[in-house]
């Protein structure tokens, strides 16, 4: 009987040891990935990032050097645009879901954000080619901005809903017992109290977008100068480093994994900040 | 303002009118009811004649299928405590939602019956509820001061959002309403804290303060005290003594003693039906109803 007991412990401490192992190596598959991707844009990309690189315009073909100045502009223009139409529609269709909505609708408007968030993001590029670029006859940064603008619509929806869920409702009765007016409840009371939330929601948008391709492709469509006219095509980081990775030259190559580099830590970046802002709200929210 | 909770304990002796309470002879057994007849204090004086500032007539709610008060008819006197007794869910918390038309953010409630305010319809088509919150304020059972606001923006955030913006009001209001919620002196150098960062009975405090600044005529309470202890729960109870000779408050509570202690009126609902309604020292030493008999005897709730 004692023996049987002690083995089983035995066993038992075997299976808990194994199990531990295993999610220890889960956990560093995940992590491992993200370790790859900076060590190996580190080693390949630093070298090539320099002064020159943020400060000047691509280099006609064939001549070394130049660097990405007008496509880092760019990306920050063409989120700024995305920004533009995505937060103040993601943002009040999130509120919409959390404090108007009735059930049925919101089933529905749910639903199709879901899809939405699911597009493939080409297609995006797709659809506001044929809406703005062929409307207007010349690819720009405002069909690129739209195209990402539509991207970011749904996620800072429901990422808005989300938090703003997490608002206990004693606060709103709170507010509405005070004779404040239901939108005004909504503005100062629930909104302020979920805003470090919504801004999380609006960064790990825009972090998310900020990579983007596809939707560039044919709407910004990319520029070798600066962008002097919103409605003209515009460079954009990703874009110059698609057209530069698939290049002949070496040298473009090179450039391509300091953009690389460039975007993975501004991308990182926001991340930080958003880990910053969450860690403070919880520590205010609780 | 200065009173300390050992007051509580130095209450003046019954007066007249409770004392005739006390010898009246209780159909219950003696030792259950000396628990429960109202300390001496002085709750038996209630104002004598007052027009009511709630004549409810025929009011019957619906959430959904489901009927939660049943054709209650109960005039509330104005200047006045009432309390609201009955074990849980015989609709208290209901009815006094209905009093300031909180219930209405309740989907698929429906509302049949009339409730008159000083003599007007509280349910007028087209009135903004929100008019009425502001003559009606409401203390909730869970403390919520505004987490990201400090203490003064909480206490004067009723004011600011209806559209107050004189520093001068703003100031007089701030001090006003933290003294009448007994408080002020406790964090008068710490204004600019958050409203969180006090304790769980100063939050409920301020949450009356916070109610009280925009001048209502009414407070509802529900359930005050049900999260604080005890210490918390007499300064409070202290409090809503102080605040009667200025508003109509209503109260609903689990406590029996505390609704002996602080009310002048008690009303005993159950399963939606309004049982009883008399004087707190009647209710609670020589009810009519059998019902409220048993339920104050701790028979059932």
């Amino acid at each position: 009987m004692i023996a049987a007991r002690h083995d089983n412990h035995r066993w038992r401490k075997i299976k808990s040891a194994l199990a531990s192992a295993l999610s220890l190596l889960a956990a560093i598959l995940v992590i491992a990935p993200l370790g790859l991707v900076f060590f190996y844009l580190l080693q390949k990309g630093a070298g090539s990032v320099n002064w020159a690189f943020f400060t000047q315009l691509p280099k006609p073909v064939g001549e070394i050097g130049g660097g990405m100045a007008n496509a880092i502009v760019g990306t920050g223009e063409l989120l700024a645009l995305a920004s533009l139409i995505g937060v103040p529609i993601g943002v009040l269709g999130g509120v919409y879901l959390a404090e108007y909505g009735n059930a049925s609708s919101n089933w529905w408007l749910r639903f199709v954000a879901d899809i939405l968030n699911g597009v493939p993001s080409i297609t995006w590029g797709v659809v506001v080619y044929g809406l703005i670029v062929l409307t207007f006859k010349s690819f720009s940064a405002y069909a690129g901005g739209v195209a990402l603008g539509f991207m970011m619509i749904p996620l800072i929806m429901r990422t808005t809903e989300e938090v703003l869920l997490l608002v206990p409702n004693g606060y709103r009765e709170a507010s509405l017992a005070l004779g404040i007016s239901r939108w005004r409840t909504i503005i100062h009371i629930v909104m302020k109290t979920a805003s470090k939330g919504i801004v999380t929601g609006i960064l790990l948008a825009l972090a998310r977008i900020a990579g983007e391709t596809a939707p560039l492709l044919f709407t910004a469509f990319g520029n070798r100068f600066w962008n002097r006219n919103l409605a003209e095509p515009i460079a954009a980081l990703p874009l110059q480093i698609f057209s530069y990775a698939i290049s002949p030259y070496e040298d473009w190559h090179r450039q391509a994994w300091a953009g690389a580099l460039v975007l993975v830590v501004g991308i990182f970046v926001i991340n930080v900040s958003v880990r910053f802002l969450t860690r403070d709200r919880a520590a205010r929210v609780t | 303002m200065f009173l300390s909770v050992s007051s509580l304990a130095t209450a003046p002796p019954g007066s007249p009118n409770e004392m005739s309470n006390l010898t009246m002879s209780a159909p219950t057994p003696t030792s259950q009811t000396s628990a429960l007849t109202p300390a001496p204090n002085d709750n038996a004086v209630a104002p004598a004649v007052t027009a009511p500032a709630f004549d409810v007539r025929n009011l019957s709610i619906w959430y959904g299928e489901k009927q939660a008060i049943k054709n209650i008819s109960i005039e509330i006197p104005a200047k006045t405590v009432t309390a609201i007794i009955g074990p849980s869910g015989c609709g208290k918390s209901t009815f006094l939602r209905c009093l300031n038309r909180m219930h209405e953010l309740v989907p698929h409630t429906r509302v049949d019956g009339e409730i008159l305010f000083h003599g007007e319809n509280l349910y007028r088509p087209g009135s903004d509820p929100a008019m009425a919150r502001r003559r009606i304020g409401m203390v909730f059972q869970k403390s919520n001061p505004f987490p990201t606001m400090s203490i003064e923006e909480n206490v004067l955030v009723g004011l600011r959002l209806n559209g107050v913006r004189d520093r001068h009001i703003l100031n007089e209001r701030l001090e006003r309403s933290l003294r009448m919620a007994a408080l002020w002196d406790e964090v008068k150098n710490d204004l600019k804290k958050p409203g969180m960062s006090i304790s769980g009975g100063q939050q409920q405090r301020l949450c009356i303060a916070r109610a009280i600044a925009v001048e209502p005529e009414v407070l509802l309470m529900d359930e005050p005290c049900s999260a604080l202890d005890p210490i918390a729960t007499a300064r409070v109870e202290e409090l809503i003594r102080e605040l009667r000779t200025r508003y109509t408050i209503v109260i609903v509570t689990h406590n029996m003693q505390q609704a002996s202690r602080v009310s002048d009126k008690t009303a005993f609902f159950y399963v939606g039906e309004l049982i009883e309604f008399g004087d707190t020292a009647q209710i609670f030493s020589s009810p009519r109803e059998r019902k409220t008999e048993d339920y104050i005897t701790g028979r059932f709730g």
